[in-house]
């Protein structure tokens, strides 16, 4: 295990962090209109509605973009970590690491699953790992 | 009166310091050096000034500039943000404000010792005690650096229109070839192959490797702006600012937009071609060469399809090194670009595209008429298209 950089939250983005080191991926959706969205903001820009709620993300998802940076080399990472964008079924998109798979391995659209792990340095974050598709027409 | 800016401003002084590895000066030295020297090139004395407009990523205050320098009043202060993308956009200011009457003489300047001191793709943040809040959704998961976040968008952008890093590696090749013969630019008589291209190593795999990104470095560079008929005055032939525009669009992040249904193409920069073309009258057809932004190189192809100088997807064919290198159907960046010459956060660019105009660049095009030039991508962004004096 090791630490990985801190974000600085603010009051707009306090709530997702905090529900991270709770064990849980947060969503806001929209209370004018329902719409949801990431990263974190005080308004709707469907509505302009201020008020809104979390939400639970089902933490299913697929690949959008995925990388290794190489250098420069970072005291929080080993070599060849993979940085994803990661489409929710939700609809919104994130930004995470993709662990368990070697990165030959990883493609575009591949299906994917959230969990949470928290570092030596008490930062918590959503990760994500290869998922198995469930035969069409089961759920 | 015209409703539009074309035509309505001139670019009529241009300046710079060397670019270097270590200015061994200060960042407030190396811009005063830098509007002097513009100044100097336009025939105008400091009194003559009357605004000052920079970037906000800057660090030396427009009135520190104008004290070193003697301008004793000015009319127009003004930054502009993101990063980059700022640089077509403060002469586009500068025009506003000159075709408006609120001032006639204004530079725009920017220098920094982005080598020597705190480096964009450095590791600086890793002794930081806090992230900036705005890098809160990315860093944590080790996006540190500008080469990781152009990577996430350009890697998608592979996928879609079947590019490989072999592609990219050709705007190197040619940006490499115009900087040898550039006695300016930092790779001065160091041209470099498709094979060196290939074999330098992997700085965001499998996107980005050595050759793919431009470094940071220290320098500077200064442009006056003033009205066309105060420009015909001066020592230099003006270049005409047809068009100007700045351009930022939904959901537009500071090198991290990966929250638009497409991340493959550059929103802002498609705004800007489109305001370019209306405002000149001009197609890209027009374009007999231009600078296009080239800190990294993915988003110089996707810049080709924005501006339309081909369509979505066909950038890896249209951009090949015969196409876009000197004698070709689009010379681009005849200065050896961000990645040859120097970083300069696009003002060189500029610099260079008005040399173009005045028929005194080290990679002269034949017969130029119009110069199209772009500012930072991945940001909100700018641009402008110089043309010859009517
Ligand atoms: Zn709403």
């Amino acid at each position: 295990m090791s630490d990985r950089p801190a974000p600085t939250t603010t009051l707009d983005t306090k709530f997702f962090w905090d529900g991270l080191a709770a064990d849980r991926l947060l969503i806001q959706r929209c209370s004018g209109c329902a719409a949801l969205r990431h990263p974190p903001r005080p308004m709707c820009p469907h509505c302009n509605s201020l008020a809104w709620q979390p939400i639970e993300a089902c933490g299913r998802g697929y690949v959008h973009s995925f990388v290794q940076p190489r250098h420069p080399a970072w005291p929080w990472f080993e070599d060849g970590y993979i940085v994803a964008l990661i489409d929710l079924e939700e609809g919104i998109r994130l930004v995470s690491n993709l662990c368990g798979v070697a990165p030959a391995e990883v493609t575009i659209g591949m299906p994917v699953e959230a969990f949470i792990e928290r570092f030596d340095n008490g930062v918590s974050l959503h990760q994500f790992r290869p998922r198995r598709e469930p035969a069409a027409g089961t759920r | 009166m015209s409703r539009s800016l074309r035509n309505r401003a001139a670019i009529a002084g241009i300046g710079q310091t060397e670019f270097s590895q270590a200015s061994g000066r200060s960042e407030l030295q190396l811009a005063c050096e830098a509007v002097n020297a513009a100044l100097d090139d336009a025939g105008l004395l400091p009194s003559a000034v009357d605004g000052l407009i920079t970037f906000t990523m800057d660090s030396s205050e427009e009135v520190e500039v104008a004290r070193n320098l003697g301008i004793p009043t000015l009319a127009v202060f003004a930054r502009v943000p993101y990063g980059g993308g700022a640089a077509c956009g403060a002469v586009m200011q500068a025009a506003m404000a000159v075709a408006t009457g609120v001032a006639n003489v204004v530079v725009c300047y920017r220098a920094f010792n982005e080598r020597s001191g705190m480096r964009f793709g450095g590791t600086s943040m890793a002794g930081a005690t806090a992230l900036p809040a705005w890098l809160d959704v990315v860093a944590p998961f080790g996006l540190l650096t500008p080469a990781a976040w152009v990577a996430l968008h350009a890697r998608r952008y592979m996928h879609e229109y079947g590019v490989t890093n072999e592609n990219f590696g050709r705007i190197a090749v040619v940006d490499r070839r115009h900087a040898a013969t550039n006695p300016a630019a930092w790779f001065y008589e160091r041209p470099i192959t498709l094979e060196d291209h290939q074999r330098s190593r992997w700085i965001v795999e499998p996107v980005l490797r050595l050759l793919d990104c431009c470094q940071e470095i220290d320098g500077g560079v200064a442009l006056v702006v003033t009205p066309p008929e105060r420009a015909r005055d001066l020592r230099q032939r003006p270049a005409l600012i047809a068009a100007a525009a700045q351009g930022a669009t939904a959901d537009s992040e500071m090198m991290t937009s990966y929250y638009r249904d497409d991340i493959t193409g550059l929103p802002e920069m498609g705004l800007v071609a489109k305001k370019l073309w209306a405002e000149s009258g001009l197609t890209p057809a027009d374009i007999q060469t231009a600078f296009l932004y080239d800190h990294f190189t993915p988003f110089v192809l996707v810049q080709l399809e924005e501006l339309g100088f081909c369509a979505r997807g066909e950038a890896k064919d249209f951009a090949t090194i015969e196409n876009l290198s000197l004698g070709g159907r689009l010379p681009i960046n005849t200065s050896g670009g961000l990645l040859g010459e120097a970083y300069i956060h696009g003002m060189n660019g500029i610099a260079e595209a008005v040399r173009q105009i005045r028929g005194t660049s080290c990679n002269q095009v034949a017969h130029v008429e119009h110069v199209l030039v772009t500012a930072g991508t991945g940001v909100p962004t700018s641009g402008l298209i110089l043309a010859q004096p009517v």
